[in-house]
């Protein structure tokens, strides 16, 4: 099958690829550009492991087409910490043990980091809507929930 | 901060040594391995729950351009009638094999029949679509009950039942039936002022990880395989791989990748052996991830059940008498779970006098295993109930009852074990005294309570682990054990705490099959206890060869050496570990502490018991829970956040089980909710905080008290949450999941039972 020329940005960086129509965005990510901190769980939209941003809204990558990105920018769980520190969603799922095996972690993660772009105060309540779309099946949610609740708190601060 | 049980790491809550790599996208799963000219593994599955196979025709996927490999059943050298035995009894290798590949019959839909490997994914499923096979479809059976009846659907033509430890010879579904007795039950239930007799069934579900299972395997030229793959056990995956493929387990080396998730159902192998086949065919390195459909249809399930439970009391309110008949599925091939629930089903109780029966039976669904306390779930949701019928016929509270008549330290259980010192009062003690219990109920018509209790038994085996100490101070520590859930710090930890270092000065890493001594699954609460024994005692080692160090320096006898909260002396002279650390060169050159341990006495059962609040809508069935929590006994509870974490996470899989999880079949055996969108786990909306209280009762079979945590928490809460709807609305259900439908016909028949007694 004939390749498409797709020119996109990933975490800020001008990325260039190839890729088959049929290949999804999640696909092309982790086998053809090597970010596997995006994980695959269902390939099928329901368990949000696969948690991408793309401008600015959050996105299953199994759902959309790697030839859909052109254009886009995008934001994996690789771009979240800058060189010298972690983001404080991340540094706060350490601090409240918010992760066991961690295959959901880095979905988790990113919905987070967009909840607080969006919403830079959430409820309780708040933050359990906007998760529901991404499923651990270690944790319960409860120390996820408080991360992210202590995270939005950190983020207020210092802004 | 520092520990408040009089020590220094134990009982603090460090970040967990994996834990950046974790959440900045760097660990490598299984799935995330790469190597050059990686081919990709795909399966063709049955879509059949029962058939013969007539023929495999793959000659249309061989011819397709980018196809690499085709493999076939008849491709796995053939078992005969091996019986191997890879750490869960003995069992027929034929039963193995063909669950990886079947041969001559598809025994679930699902169930592997072929396997392409091919330049990308796509490729390997337009494959598959090119193989064609001949069925000769069969009648299925599904359910327990109807595959033990006389004339049903044999899954094996040559199976015949094991009754009591011997052959029947009588072909049946039926693969075993045993019992365990104690006393005299029939006389203890005559004499009993009160019995209580009542019959539950539970559903088929699955452990639900997020992680799909993978395998990736390259096949050297020199007859060498590499597996990487996300396993709860790398040296029980590479003892499966051999015993399936027919090859010394020197050729093979197992690389556990992180690992998303097992809960018990990445114990088994099932892509490895024919990734490994497809690497061999092909010559290239092959990856294999399973599909998420192909997760819920041809792994994991725990098992569905029908059990009975009869109970009887005397006027005073102790249990006297217990019977239980317990049937269980297996699956599809025989050595289910049985005999674990029947450990665990009258485990939470002091009974003088009662019998257990266990029937292991074959259906047409996935080989059913592992799922977190196995057995117990099941077990427990019958027993709980049967023992608040018991208290509310003698007009006792439930707590009451369970005070009054909890196993305790020398109780012999109903299948022989005596237990040692246990922490069962303690937790319903802990209930009895949480702000929870003592706050009101919840207000409102249908608002309710309840309580439970459940029990895991948890396993020792082995384990390894071996010490580098680093001129700097700190120790490079070697493990065997697969980190599902924060593992490497529990151990890191125990290390630690004996040499009087900081966690974070001990850098934990799990290594491959070839680099560890043997080390058993990430399975039965297991990690934290003995592999935690092993670092213990290899912490022991380097401290014995650093007191020589030291002595050598000193000029005396390493006896003289006496080492105490991280520094060694003797006389005046001094050295912290970290000094005597950078002295090795000068002393003999590297240090390397090592252990290993079998600790078959010494294994602490745990307990744990839930207090739920629940709301239930009358209309549509639907049930909130409103308030949850926790009770759990840890022995010693090491790192208390990943206990914590253990118990809220367990408690929500039984909320999942206790209301929505279950497989759908259709009619001819067909899985219909094999996806996350129809095969419903709790999200983080269906929940409210999971309230955790840990109870320390040291367990003194371990040098630090660990009993292990993993399990015990999903028994309870299906049973707490029946109560709680009891409590709330009158009506208990017996069947599992407690969905909407089944609450609001539970109502509507109590309705209809009123009415009719209002008439009558």
């Amino acid at each position: 099958m004939s390749k498409t020329h797709v020119q996109t940005t990933i975490n800020g960086e001008p990325t260039e690829f190839l890729c088959e129509p049929r290949q999804s965005l999640l696909e092309v990510l982790r086998e053809t550009l090597g970010f596997t901190g995006t994980k695959e769980g269902c390939n099928d939209g329901n368990c949000g492991a696969c948690s991408i941003v793309v401008d600015g809204v959050l996105v299953d990558s199994c759902l959309m087409l790697a030839v859909e990105a052109d254009g886009k920018q995008i934001g994996t769980v690789e771009g979240l910490a800058s060189p010298d520190s972690l983001h404080p969603v991340q540094q706060k799922f350490l601090e409240h043990a918010a992760l066991q095996c961690g295959i959901c972690t880095p979905g988790f993660l990113v919905a987070s980091k967009a909840l607080l772009d969006h919403n830079p105060n959430p409820s309780e309540h708040e933050v359990r809507h906007w998760l529901a779309g991404n499923l651990c099946r270690c944790t319960g949610y409860d120390k996820i929930v408080r991360a992210v609740l202590d995270a939005a708190e950190e983020v207020h601060q210092s802004a | 901060m520092p520990a408040n049980n009089g020590y220094k790491v134990i009982g603090t809550r460090p970040i967990r040594h994996d834990g950046v790599d974790k959440v900045t996208g760097r660990a490598i799963y299984g799935a995330d391995t790469q190597l050059a000219g990686l081919l990709y593994g795909q399966v063709l599955r049955s879509p059949h729950a029962h058939a013969r196979i007539k023929s495999i025709d793959t000659s249309k996927a061989v011819a397709l351009p980018g196809v690499k490999a085709v493999l076939t059943g008849t491709d796995l050298p053939d078992a005969g009638d091996q019986i191997v035995d890879l750490g869960e009894g003995p069992a027929r290798l034929k039963y193995l094999r063909d669950n990886v590949l079947a041969t001559d019959k598809a025994l679930y839909s699902g169930h592997p029949v072929a396997a392409v490997a091919a330049t990308s994914v796509h490729v390997a499923e337009e494959a598959l679509d090119l193989i064609e096979v001949e069925y000769e479809e069969l009648e299925a059976v599904l359910d327990v009950r109807e595959a033990m009846q006389e004339g049903a659907p044999q899954l094996h033509d040559d199976m015949t039942t094991q009754e009591f430890g011997e052959d029947t010879g009588r072909k049946s579904n039926l693969a075993t039936h045993f019992e365990h007795r104690l006393g005299d039950a029939d006389k203890a239930f005559a004499e009993a002022d009160v019995v209580v007799e009542r019959e539950f069934q539970t559903a088929t579900v699955h452990q639900g990880y997020i992680e799909p299972h993978n395998a990736t395997a390259s096949w050297n030229a020199d007859g060498q395989l590499t597996v990487w793959t996300s396993t709860q056990g790398s040296f029980t995956a590479r003892a499966q791989v051999g015993a399936v493929l027919d090859m010394p387990i020197s050729k093979i080396k197992v690389v556990p990748q992180e690992i998303g998730g097992g809960f018990g159902g990445k114990i088994p192998i099932y892509l490895e052996p024919v990734a490994a086949l497809l690497s061999k065919a092909s010559g290239q390195p092959v990856k294999m991830i399973m599909t998420r459909p192909a997760v819920f249809e041809s792994t994991g399930p725990t098992p569905g059940s029908y059990i009975k439970i009869k109970m009887g009391a005397d006027n005073s309110g102790k249990i006297v008498a217990a019977d239980a008949y317990i049937a269980f599925e297996s699956g599809a091939y025989p050595g289910g779970l049985v005999g674990a629930a029947a450990m665990c089903v009258f485990s939470c109780y002091d009974i003088p006098d009662g019998r257990i029966d266990c029937y292991d039976v074959v259906v047409n669904k996935p080989r059913s295993f592992a799922y977190r306390a196995p057995g117990s779930t099941q077990v427990a949701f019958a027993t709980e109930h049967v023992v608040d019928l018991l208290a509310a016929q003698l007009g006792m509270e439930p707590l009451e009852i369970r005070l009054k008549n909890n196993a305790t330290t020398g109780t012999r259980r109903i299948d022989g074990v005596v237990y040692p010192k246990m922490g069962c009062k303690e937790v319903l003690e802990a209930i009895r005294d949480s702000e929870h219990y003592q706050s009101s109920a919840p207000a409102g018509p249908n608002g309710g309570r309840g309580i439970s209790v459940g029990y895991w038994f948890n396993v020792g085996l082995k384990s390894s682990c071996t010490a580098s100490v680093n001129a700097d101070g700190t120790v490079s520590l070697v493990e065997g054990s697969t980190d599902i859930g924060g593992t490497r710090t529990s151990v890191a930890m125990q290390f630690a705490e004996t040499l009087g270092l900081q966690a974070e000065d001990v850098k934990p890493q799990v290594a491959d099959t070839d680099s560890i001594g043997h080390t058993d699954v990430t399975g039965g609460s297991r990690v934290t206890y003995a592999t935690g024994w092993a670092a213990y005692k290899a912490a022991l080692d380097v401290q014995d060869q650093l007191c020589e160090r030291a002595a050598q320096l000193w000029e005396v006898e390493a006896g003289q050496v006496e080492f105490d909260d991280g520094v060694f002396r003797s006389g005046d002279n001094e050295l912290t570990f970290k000094e005597l650390a950078g002295r090795l060169e000068e002393t003999g050159g590297p240090v390397i502490g090592r252990a290993t341990v079998d600790p078959d006495s010494g294994v602490g059962g745990s307990f744990a018991a839930n207090i739920a609040d629940v709301e239930v809508d009358p209309e549509t069935g639907k049930v909130d829970i409103l308030r949850f929590t926790v009770i759990q006994d840890a022995g010693r509870a090491i790192h208390p956040a990943y206990v914590e974490g253990q118990m809220q996470g367990g408690s929500v899989q039984g909320i999942g089980w206790a209301l929505n999880e279950e497989y759908f079949y259709s009619g001819d055996g067909h899985l219909d909710n094999s996806s996350f969108l129809d095969y419903r786990i709790p999200t983080s909306l269906d929940l409210p905080m999971i309230e955790t209280i840990i109870v320390e009762v040291p367990n003194p079979g371990h040098p630090y008290g660990v009993r292990g945590v993993g399990e015990a928490n999903i028994a309870p809460p299906p049973a707490a949450i029946a109560a709680a709807i009891e409590d709330a609305v009158g009506v208990r259900p017996q069947e599992l999941p407690m969905k909407p439908d089944r609450i609001v016909a539970a109502l509507q028949a109590h309705e209809e039972r009123a009415a009719q007694a209002a008439g009558g």
